[in-house]
């Protein structure tokens, strides 16, 4: 069905379902609950990068009126590093880790109290970059961490290192006319979400809680909160609100076992919000990277060989993004020889979390350089060299499984013709073009249909919604019954309310969720023609399914009228009670998404100040079954890309305390920073999916890095490797460079 | 633990009775215009209780006079009003600029100059265009009024010459005569809600000749205070502002400034930018005072 | 603490609240008054999703006290669809696809009315200045651009 013809519903922009409640405020987002009788928790946070913890006393906070509970590292007894990332065990390993936790009357009441906690330190040396953590003799962030969990060597920083390779990279690189290579840093960025993570709890005296919080999933809140607390899922039911943003950072707990132990203390609901300044010290962030590429090519572009070595900081736990990072870095091009090493390494900065393609940002932006570095070289036009060595369909990608359909060439050519791009930029302006991709995923997720007495359509699903994938649950059901978009509404269900489905994340819910609603939907429509056939007296392969109808099958001999969804809803009690259509599925095939961006930029050279004034996205859908809603993730994805690319960073002194933990000093891009993000939105269908959807929310923002130190590079005559490109380390490069 | 308290007291007198005898007893007092800075610090830096003393609704800081030699800015004005007065803006565009560099939309509906000055941060935008305008602070206490120049004002990171007992009513700003222009740039990695990594105001008058007769520059973020640079000045006075003098101008500001690293900027950084703001705004200035 | 009454004008109902003197309006409007339209991103001034208009005037809720809002006129989110139905702005943005989350859209759709307000014909600099102190992080901002300035020519020239 990839190749469904004359649709309706998908391909339009209707309003979505949700929107009335969003512009007049009435929507709930996380710090919007307040229930009778609820405390207000607070986190004392570690005012040390690395230390051990000596003791505690919670007496002095449990002294002051109107404090009813305070916890610390003992009460979280499970949850492995995401306990001890929750409440600090032995040692704290960030500045900011939290290390206990107050509830009372107010918020303020609970601010102050947490002065009155003693805590002992035996302060330690900081680990604070990658080359430090690497280093001979380096101080362990984790006296027990074994590279690989090898533990016949000795401990080290590197939590692991993976491999990949193919072919004989040596003879790749004599095989070559020009090699060229470089060593590109990226900084800590974080996700930046608007709403700060946001939680209220009540447990009761069975031991069963209730949280309500703005989550990706609900349902790993409910096994992760399960597992730091050694309680079951089932005891435990997650709301999910509205959710304020994620991208990534919202895919792991901070607060909600706190606030569960809280209540279970005080007896009562505890509401615990982070201030802005906490999530940035001590949520998110995506990881700084080291990371060298090198590339040979012929000099008619074919490109012979290519290594990348990649470093990661994982933060104070293992699990940086490393893996997907090695996987996507050659991921666009059809190679005999290539070695990819990833490093993931320990440093005293909080434990990364997931941001929009993950890992895939930081080394494609090396790589990407290293590319346009090549085209260079070559004299080579740069979409001209990702086209002579572009995957297609048939390769086998880097990281292993052989491409389905994939619509790297045709973004390729759609850029080649495209206005933005056969202009060229203007004068003293430079532009940079790179190539974007994210794998996406499938796994598990369920949809119900409900159908009400009037043939009005409630979809219950599980994946909160984070850019309008309840509107695009509604097109893909309207086209699928057959009926308009209006008559059709989604919820996203609480962990009681709906079934299994993992967390919205890898740009997986319109295709898995999609297709769970989707096989509802035809769940349906089987249900549909049973009743018309049972109301007609024909038997049920007598009977088709056509705009949103039953209706005897062409040469069936019945003299009756069609039967709507209305009709057969209304007569339900007759012919066998509700209408309930359900899917669970664990879905294959998710479908890579790739992109080519460019930015055009002016520099000034007396400030180095970088402005953007032109940014173009062409990227492979599969299918927009929502265009505005796709083009909003090439937009949004652009603009965090772009903001990485030119001033977000973390900025550590020398003791590890971050010194820009506000918006006001971590610079996401504002309004009158960016022009207009022009968007072309290219359609190679996903043979895996009913109407060819791929994901569409990551590979956005990893194109942005390179195309922009790629246009800078434009502009200045030579290239500057690390990011960001501020206007401090501009001016200081073009001084160098005089 | 002590309390938070609020008061807005009526009178200039009564204001002035309440911070002298909270300072008497020992009571932590902040006065309050626009709030812009207060809660901020507040929330983030130190949310220790303190008496917040509300100046905004005396008449007496709510001022605005454009005279024949003086302009008086009452303290506690919102910049958005001050923008919106076309007289003003026409007369002293430059220290409007500056008032309307201030944080966003939504900031500028609070922030006041005074407490731009008042919070006596380095990088406070207004700070470098009132120097530059020679613009002097009318302060009432228990001792009754003065005047001070704002070159003199601000004694080090957060602290001025204002006693506890002390607030700042309004700005007294000689009136530009004849060619005079004023100017005030700052550098920020953004377009918008940034705060200041270096900044210059300059105002010049010229005769009729073109050759300044007069000039001052004031800089900002690159020392512990703004700094007034007289040898910037005296690079203008006499010459035609042209590119040389304006180099020589420039030189002078990235002499005079002793600026730290920190997350906004670099030492060297700075000290580079500062002159090359100095330039583009004295640039700006002379073209306002010829086209008067 | 010693509460401060106040009393004020919200939506244009007459209000009375009891607040801490170190309450902000955002605080004062959220917790006392329910009125959780208005959002909390930053409580620094830095995002604008706590935007109200004070007084005819677009500010941050979180950088005035609750105490400061005596006798004062507050318009919020809850406030800018009359009886007849959505406002232009938020019809647009709607129609624009200008929200993704939804967090930042009540605080961008009170800025932007309060900028149609003073300036009916705004060119994308003014929108784009104006709406500096609004944060955005899923949009990229254009779509919202665009909607401000379909609301715009819709207010010139009514359909
Ligand atoms: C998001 C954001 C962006 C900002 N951007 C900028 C910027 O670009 N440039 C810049 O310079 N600043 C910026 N600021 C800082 C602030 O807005 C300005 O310093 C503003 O001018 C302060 O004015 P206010 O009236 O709000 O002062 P308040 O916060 O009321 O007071 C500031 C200080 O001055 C004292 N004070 C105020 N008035 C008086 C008085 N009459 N007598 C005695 N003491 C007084 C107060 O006690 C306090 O210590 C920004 C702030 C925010 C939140
Ligand atoms: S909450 Fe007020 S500006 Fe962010
Ligand atoms: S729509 Fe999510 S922050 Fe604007």
């Amino acid at each position: 069905m990839a190749e469904a013809v004359d649709l309706k519903a998908i391909g339009t922009r209707p309003v979505r379902p949700d929107g009335v409640e969003k512009v007049t405020g009435r929507a709930n987002f996380g710090a919007d609950l307040n229930l009778p009788g609820m405390l207000h928790g607070k986190i004392l946070r570690s005012p040390h990068a690395h230390a051990r913890i000596k003791s505690i006393d919670l007496s002095g906070a449990l002294a002051v009126d109107g404090v009813l509970a305070a916890v610390s590292g003992k009460d979280i007894p499970g949850g492995g590093d995401l306990g001890d990332n929750v409440l600090a065990n032995e040692k704290v390993l960030y500045h900011g880790h939290a290390v206990a936790a107050v509830a009372a009357r107010s918020a303020f009441i609970a601010e102050q109290a947490l002065d009155q906690i003693k805590v002992e330190y035996e302060v330690l040396n900081p680990v604070l970059s990658i080359d430090d953590a690497i280093a001979d003799g380096a101080t362990l962030v984790n006296e027990s961490q074994h590279t690989n969990g090898d533990t016949s060597q000795p401990a080290s920083n590197v939590a692991a290192v993976t491999k990949f390779e193919r072919g004989d990279v040596e003879k790749g690189f004599a095989d070559a006319d020009v090699v060229v290579e470089g060593e590109y840093r990226v900084p800590t960025a974080h996700q930046g979400y608007i709403e700060p993570h946001a939680c209220t709890a009540t447990i009761n005296e069975e031991g069963k809680a209730t949280v309500w919080c703005c989550t990706q999933g609900q349902f790993d809140v409910r096994s992760m909160t399960a597992n730091c607390l050694n309680k079951q899922v089932s005891d435990i039911r997650v709301i999910p609100s509205e959710i304020g943003g994620g991208f990534g950072g919202k895919t792991t707990i901070y607060l909600e076992p706190v606030a569960v132990k809280l209540s279970e203390i005080s007896g009562r609901p505890v509401k615990m919000v982070m201030s802005r300044e906490e999530v940035f010290r001590a949520t998110g962030p995506t990881s700084a990277t080291l990371c060298r590429a090198k590339v040979g090519a012929k000099s008619d572009g074919t490109i012979t060989a290519a290594t990348a070595w990649l470093a990661y900081e994982a933060g104070a736990y293992p699990g940086a993004p490393v893996g997907p990072g090695c996987m996507s870095v050659l991921a666009p091009y059809d190679l005999e020889n290539f070695r990819i090493e990833g490093r993931d390494v320990l440093v005293n900065k909080p434990k990364v979390a997931a941001y929009r393609a993950p890992g895939a940002p930081q080394s494609m932006h090396a790589m990407e350089c290293a590319i346009d570095d090549l085209a260079r070289e070559l004299d080579m036009d740069p979409l001209d060299l990702r086209l002579k060595n572009a995957a297609d369909e048939g390769t086998v990608a880097p990281y292993g499984p052989q491409y389905p359909a994939i619509g790297l060439r045709a973004c390729l050519e759609a850029a080649k013709v495209h206005p933005n791009y056969t202009t060229p930029p203007a004068e003293g302006q430079g532009r940079g073009v790179a190539v974007g991709f994210w794998f996406n995923i499938g796994m598990q997720s369920s949809a119900e249909i409900r159908i009400a007495e009037n043939g009005a359509v409630t979809i219950m699903e599980g994946s909160p919604d984070i850019g309008g994938s309840r509107a695009s649950m509604c097109l893909m059901a309207a086209e699928t019954l057959g009926i308009p978009y209006e008559n059709i509404n989604a919820h996203v269900g609480d962990t009681e309310a709906t079934g299994y489905c993992n967390t919205t994340g890898g740009s997986r819910t319109t295709f898995a969720t999609g297709m769970a609603v989707i096989e509802a939907c035809e769940d349906i429509i089987a249900q549909c023609k049973e009743r018309a056939a049972l109301t007609w007296e024909l038997d049920v392969d007598q009977v088709d399914w056509e705009d949103g109808q039953a209706v005897p099958k062409p040469g069936v001999n019945a003299d009756v009228k069609p039967l709507s969804l209305a009709d057969i809803a209304r007569s339900a009690g007759r012919t066998g009670g509700p209408l309930l259509g359900r899917a669970s599925l664990n879905a294959q095939g998710p479908g890579a998404s790739f992109s080519v961006n460019w930015t055009d930029v002016e520099v000034d050279h007396e400030t180095g100040k970088v402005d953007v004034k032109a940014f173009t996205g062409v990227q492979d859908a599969g299918r927009a079954i929502h265009p505005s809603y796709v083009e909003g993730q090439m937009q949004g994805g652009a603009v965090q890309g772009l903001g990485w690319a030119l001033n977000e960073e973390y900025i550590y002194d020398a003791d590890g305390v971050m010194e820009n933990a506000g918006f006001l000093d971590y610079r996401v891009p504002v309004t009158s920073d960016m022009p207009m993000i022009d968007t072309q939105i290219v359609e190679v269908p996903n043979p895996s999916h009913p109407y060819g959807v791929r994901g569409v929310g990551e590979t956005p923002i990893v194109a942005p890095l390179a195309a922009t130190s790629n246009a800078v590079r434009d502009a200045l005559g030579f290239r500057i490797n690390d990011l960001p490109l501020s206007p401090p380390r501009v001016l200081a490069a073009i001084d160098d460079n005089e | 633990m002590g309390d938070y308290a609020y008061a807005a007291p009526a009178t200039v007198d009564s204001t002035v009775e309440l911070l002298s005898s909270s300072a008497s007893s020992g009571t932590r007092t902040q006065v309050l215009a626009g709030g812009t800075d207060v809660l901020v610090q507040m929330r983030s830096i130190d949310r220790g209780p303190r008496l917040i003393v509300d100046v905004k609704q005396l008449a007496e800081t709510n001022v605005l006079s454009i005279g024949e030699d003086e302009i008086y800015i009452g303290a506690a004005i919102a910049s958005a009003i001050l923008n919106e007065n076309a007289e003003l803006k026409s007369k002293l565009p430059g220290l409007i600029e500056s008032a309307d560099l201030i944080g966003s939309t939504q900031i500028q509906g609070r922030a006041t100059i005074g407490g731009n000055l008042c919070n006596s941060s380095p990088a406070g935008d207004t700070i470098p265009a009132l120097i530059a305008n020679s613009a002097v602070c009318h302060i009432v206490g228990a001792d009754g009024e003065r005047d001070v120049p704002v070159e003199d004002f601000v004694t080090g990171v957060g602290t001025n010459c204002m006693a506890d007992h002390e607030f700042l009513l309004g700005l007294r700003v000689p009136a530009p005569k004849g060619n005079t222009g004023d100017a005030y740039l700052r550098f920020i990695p953004r377009t918008e809600m940034d705060i200041a990594v270096a900044g210059a105001g300059v105002r010049v008058t010229l005769d009729d000749s073109g050759t300044c007769t007069a000039a001052r520059v004031g800089i900002g973020a690159v020392a512990p205070t703004p700094l007034l640079v007289p040898e910037a000045g005296d690079a203008l006075i006499g010459t035609q502002v042209d590119e040389e003098a304006l180099n020589a101008a420039a030189a002078a500001c990235s002499a005079a400034a002793s600026p730290i690293t920190d997350k906004r900027g670099t030492v060297e950084y700075r000290i580079k930018v500062v002159g090359v703001l100095c330039k583009r705004a004295g640039a700006i200035a002379r073209d306002r005072a010829k086209a008067r | 603490m010693a509460k401060v009454h106040v009393s004020t004008t919200v939506n244009g109902q007459p209000m009375d609240v009891l607040v801490e003197p170190n309450d902000s309006l955002l605080d004062t409007l959220r917790d006392g008054l329910g009125l959780t339209g208005t959002k909390e991103g930053c409580a620094t001034g830095d995002c604008g999703a706590c935007s109200v208009m004070l007084d005819g005037r677009l500010v941050c809720s979180c950088l005035v006290l609750g105490a400061e809002a005596e006798g004062k006129t507050i318009d919020t989110i809850e406030g800018v669809a009359d009886g007849d139905g959505l406002h232009v702005v938020q019809q647009k943005f709607l129609e624009h696809a200008a929200l993704q989350c939804g967090i930042c859209t009540p605080g961008f759709i009170v800025a932007a009315k309060a900028l149609l307000e003073r300036d009916p014909n705004p060119d994308e600099t003014t929108i784009r200045y104006w709406l500096a102190g609004n944060l955005c992080r899923c949009t990229g901002y254009d779509k919202i651009v665009r909607a401000v300035q379909d609301a715009a020519n819709e207010l010139a020239s009514p359909a």
